[in-house]
This record gives structure tokens, C-alpha cells and sequence, in this order.
């Protein structure tokens, strides 16, 4: 299944924790500039899975292969420097502080005197809240507080801040948990706005919805196992929710490529 | 389908704030404009109640060689608590870097050893607190006792003279430069520039912030959280010492109770100065003008003919006061 444009590929994945195996011999890819969902209930596996991607676990075995080259295991550090940014649930904002110092976080720009390069990371979160972000609803500049920002548009920032740091694969754990519709469809133009950067992204979602709207392809975890995966743009919503009561009931996809 | 992107020319439109309290200059110096104004206020009040006193120089002398032995640990302190934790333990931390000094009985080393040990006893709070997981309120309290103990047992309750310090270390500290201006006040606001820069021009202050606002979110993008927290109880160690070190050599005489009376004058100002208590605000400026304030409470209430005896009333007013405002704030303004 692998192919010279895959991004990340995943191989035979496993993981357990103190005997409770989370994940058994998971093999997945995701393609260059490709939205793919995981898809899965609680405690499937999808955050494990997530974590190892992202360097916070080692898995016990398989590899993951980004762009050719073999790994292992990654690190936190190692991740980033590859390209791999994680938008958490949470979003890891501060919210009494300003814009440009949420986009700068951890990552702050300096000038030659090792000062804080202040009218740069001004200058910069402007042009991305312009080309990017797009707000228009209210007055936003690169001084308001993130706390005083709807929860579509914090979404949008956190992504913004990914792709402003030349990420190359944006992991989206749950973006829409607890938005309003607005705000969601606002966070689903967000991802779309990922695809049209040229990148990729790992789309982590409850909501059935969300998931056949933007998603390329859907991969389904099903208790520590890729259940299968299927293209959205091949069957409807109510041809998916019947595919994934049959995985809750068989732990595999009705006619399962995977 | 609704379709966000509807702004075709790139531009924003700025649509005016809805009240005064969304500004976001109001938001973000608010606290800081009302404790500048509190200043202005009470210097009226001297200035008619006791202008002979307020309306000449000598009491600003006094001034500036009283407020930095509290304002130089307060603005320290100030960065402790935009990174959302507290340190009480500088009173004896004075207490120990003044009694380095004088135990080492050289000025210059013995001014280097005193910073040295308030180094020492900071660093070792932020472990305390970042390593052990102590709540910092707790730590420091057990750390005020313990320092100020160690001192009392360590001199026999004794004080020492300064005399071997006469000449350069004295002058450089606690000299009259040009016979007026006290060596202290320089001292604070070099403190307060170099700490300014750091705070708002520096990676470390910018990390002391978000530490404050929200450590969690810091620690997962990529912010080493805990060596800054551990640097700010640093800060605050080494400023104490320094403060002690000053306290000393303007008496002449070391106290092994130095410092003892510190803690209500510095913690006011830094709360009267729009640090909040929840972390992730707070400025250099604010804590400047407050120190002053609190300062001037004492000699104020003295010079219009009120009893000395009421100093500790206001600055526990004060205290609260400035608390209870902050989170005022905090509610109507988030």
C-alpha cells in the first residue's frame, strides 16, 4: 500500500502498557497533502497511536517511516524537527496573553542581541491572521487576548501556529470537541485551509459529520486494531454509520479494504 | 455551506471596542494606571496635609534610600508571581546574605559570598517547588522559618559591626551620590531596566508569562518550564541578599533580624502594583510606582499628624484592597 508519495507510514505498530495492550500490529499510511480521519471509539487506541507519532511513546515494535526514512521510535523533539505538530484538545494556549506571543509560544523569535525580535512576531502574526485566519467578525489584532477569542477561532490559531512553523503533517486531536455548529464549520474551513497549504493532516474526531465532510480517507481503530478504511467520497453518511455498527459489533469493516 | 472566507480584500475591518473595560490597553495596564493614580492621590493629600515636610527634598532622600531595600526584592519578586507562585521567604533570606557578608568580614568577598548564599537559599526553594511538587506557599513559609533559625543559632543572636567595609563596597551600595541622591535608588531602577528587559524582551520573561498564564500549555510547546520557575525563586534569593547586604551597610551594623520586618511592604507592593495573584500579569513599572507608595505611607501618615502605629493597618488595606480589585478584574474582564 505504500507509495513513493506517502508522508508518514506506519508498520506494524504495537504498544502496551504494564500488560494492557493498547495497540496489536497497527499499519497505517497518510499520503502528501492528504486530510485522513481516525476514526474510533474511547480507549480504541487512537491517542496512543497519536503519542507515538508524535514522539511522547515509543512503540515496542514496528517502524514508522516519514518521507523514507526509518525510525524506530521518535521523540518529541525529533518530531518537530521533522515536521509533525499536534493541535491538542486543549489547544495549549495562554489566554491572558496576547496573539503574537500564542503564536511565537515556546518559539519565541530573537534578534542578533538575544532580545526578543517583539515588531517581527507582531508583523508576522498579522500577515498570518490576514492570510490565514481571516477574522473578520470582530476586532482582532496581534494584541488581543486569545481569551477573549471564540472557540472556532482559537482552533484556528492553534492550526495557523502549526502551519506557521513549516509543519508538514498537522495532527488535530478532536478540534470541534465542545464548539458551537458555527464555531465548528469555522474550524472545518481551518483544515481545509491545511489541505490548500499543501500539507497533511490527521483529522481525530467523534462526530461522524465532520469526519465524512473532511476527511479524504478514514481510517477506523477498533480496540487496538485498524479495523479498516474506507474514501467518504465513495458512500454516504448513513452507508458509514451502518459500516461502523458493524465494526462495533465485528471489529471489522462489511467488506473491509484494510 | 457557509463560506468564511468572505473578506476578498484582506483587509480587517476594526470595528471599535464595545466599553471601556475591552480595551486593550485598559485590560492589560488597567491595574497599573489605578495604582499610578492612588500615587498621585496620596502625594496630594501629604503635599496639603504636611507641605512643609512633602514639598521639600529631604524626604525623597529618605526615600530612596528606604523603598529599594524593600522595592529591589519586590521587583523579584514581581516575576515569582507572574509565573503564578510566591516566595515569603526573602525576609531571612536577607537575614542570611547580610550575615554571609559580614561573616566573610572582606567587602568584595565578602559582597560576592552574600549574593552567593541568597543564590543558594533561591535555587533551593525553586527545587523545593519544582521538584519536590511543594506548593511554593508552603515551601517558602517553611524556608522563612528554617533561614531565619539557621541565623539566629549560626551568630548567637549576635550583631556585627560593618566598619571593614568603609570605602568602596559602602559607597557602592549605600553612598550619597553628589552628597544627596542615596547609591539604594540607582541600585532599584537599574534592577528594575534590567528586569523590564528581561521580562518583556527576553525569551525567559516571555516563558514567565505563559508559565503563569498557563503552565501546561507551556510544558507542551516545547517551554522547559521548569528551569524558569526554578530561576525566578533565584531571582528573588539573590535580591534578597543584595537588599540585605544594603540594609546592613545603611545602619552600619548587621542584625541577625534583618529583613524581619520586610515581608508586609514588599508583598504590598507587588500586589498594589497589578501583579495579579493568578499569574501571567503583572509589570516592572507597577511594582516601581507601588514601592513608592507603600514607601511614602509611613512618613505620610506621620508627617499630617495621624500616630505611626496605623502603617500596618494600611498596608494590610492595601493588600486586600489591591487583591480584591484583581479579581474584580479578572471576572469582568475575561
Amino acid at each position: 500500500m505504500a507509495t513513493n508519495t506517502d508522508l508518514l507510514e506506519l508498520d506494524g505498530i504495537s504498544k502496551s502498557f504494564g500488560g494492557v495492550r493498547a495497540l496489536h500490529d497497527v499499519s497505517l499510511t497518510v499520503g502528501a497533502n492528504e486530510i485522513v480521519g481516525l476514526f474510533g471509539d474511547n480507549g480504541a487506541g487512537k491517542s496512543t497511536l497519536i503519542k507515538i507519532v508524535t514522539g511522547f511513546h515509543a512503540p515496542d515494535s514496528g517502524t514508522i517511516t516519514w518521507k523514507g526514512r526509518r525510525f524506530e521510535h521518535l521523540t518529541v523533539q525529533r518530531a518537530r524537527e521533522l515536521g509533525i505538530e499536534t493541535v491538542y484538545q486543549e489547544r495549549a494556549l495562554a489566554d491572558q496573553q496576547p496573539l503574537w506571543r500564542n503564536v511565537f509560544m515556546g518559539r519565541e523569535r530573537t534578534t542578533r542581541l538575544g532580545l526578543l525580535d517583539v515588531a517581527g512576531m507582531r508583523a508576522e502574526t498579522e500577515k498570518l491572521m490576514l492570510e490565514f485566519l481571516r477574522f473578520t467578525s470582530k476586532a482582532v489584532t496581534p494584541e488581543s487576548f486569545v481569551g477573549s477569542m471564540s472557540g472556532g477561532e482559537r482552533q484556528g490559531v492553534a492550526i495557523a501556529r502549526a502551519l506557521h512553523f513549516e509543519a508538514e503533517l498537522v495532527i488535530l486531536d478532536e478540534p470541534t470537541m465542545g464548539l458551537s455548529l458555527t464555531e465548528t464549520r469555522k474550524t472545518l474551513e481551518f483544515v481545509r485551509g491545511i489541505k490548500d497549504a499543501g500539507r497533511s493532516c490527521i483529522f481525530i474526531d467523534h462526530n461522524i459529520f465532520n469526519v465524512h465532510e473532511i476527511c479524504e480517507r478514514v481510517i477506523v481503530i477498533d480496540r487496538g486494531r485498524v479495523a479498516g478504511e474506507f474514501r467518504p467520497s465513495e458512500m454516504s453518511v448513513h452507508e458509514l454509520v451502518e459500516q461502523l455498527r458493524h465494526v462495533a459489533e465485528t471489529g471489522m469493516l462489511a467488506g473491509a479494504r484494510g | 455551506m457557509t463560506v468564511v472566507r468572505t473578506d476578498a480584500s484582506g483587509v480587517l475591518p476594526r470595528r471599535g471596542p464595545k466599553s471601556f473595560l475591552e480595551l486593550a490597553s485598559v485590560r492589560r495596564y488597567g491595574l497599573q494606571a489605578g495604582t499610578f493614580a492612588m500615587a498621585l492621590v496620596l502625594w496630594i493629600l501629604f503635599a496639603v496635609g504636611a507641605s512643609e515636610t512633602w514639598l521639600h527634598f529631604d524626604i525623597y532622600s529618605s526615600l530612596m534610600s528606604t523603598v529599594p531595600l524593600t522595592g529591589i526584592v519586590a521587583l523579584a519578586l514581581t516575576m515569582v508571581v507572574i509565573a503564578r507562585e510566591i516566595d515569603v521567604s526573602f525576609g531571612s533570606v536577607m537575614a542570611v546574605g547580610a550575615w554571609a557578608f559580614v561573616a566573610v568580614g572582606q567587602p568584595e568577598l565578602g559582597l560576592v559570598a552574600g549574593l552567593a548564599a541568597g543564590l543558594g537559599v533561591g535555587l533551593l526553594n525553586g527545587i523545593i517547588v519544582v521538584r519536590f511538587g511543594v506548593p511554593s506557599l508552603v515551601a517558602t513559609i517553611g524556608s522563612w522559618f528554617f533561614w531565619a533559625g539557621i541565623v539566629l543559632y549560626g551568630t548567637g543572636g549576635k550583631g556585627a559591626g560593618t566598619d571593614f567595609a568603609a570605602g568602596f563596597v559602602t559607597n557602592l551600595v549605600t553612598g550619597r551620590i553628589g552628597g544627596y541622591v542615596p547609591a539604594e535608588f540607582p541600585w532599584m531602577l537599574g534592577i528594575a531596566i534590567v528586569l523590564w528587559v528581561l521580562l518583556n524582551r527576553h525569551r525567559f520573561g516571555a516563558h514567565t508569562y505563559l508559565i503563569g498564564d498557563n503552565e501546561q500549555s507551556a510544558r507542551m510547546m516545547g517551554v522547559r518550564t521548569d528551569r524558569v520557575r526554578i530561576a525566578v525563586f533565584a531571582l528573588v534569593g539573590t535580591a534578597a541578599a543584595f537588599a540585605g547586604i544594603a540594609t546592613t551597610l545603611e545602619s552600619n551594623y548587621f542584625w541577625p533580624t534583618t529583613g524581619s520586618g520586610a515581608m508586609l511592604p514588599t508583598v504590598a507592593a507587588v500586589f498594589l502594583g497589578g501583579t495579579s495573584i493568578f499569574g501571567g500579569r503583572g509589570t516592572i513599572f507597577g511594582t516601581v510606582v507601588a514601592a513608592f507608595v507603600i514607601g511614602a505611607i509611613e512618613p505620610g501618615i506621620v508627617s499630617i499628624g495621624w500616630t505611626g502605629l496605623l502603617t500596618q493597618v494600611i498596608y494590610g488595606a492595601v493588600i486586600v484592597g489591591a487583591l480584591i480589585m484583581q479579581a474584580y478584574v479578572v471576572r469582568r474582564v475575561r
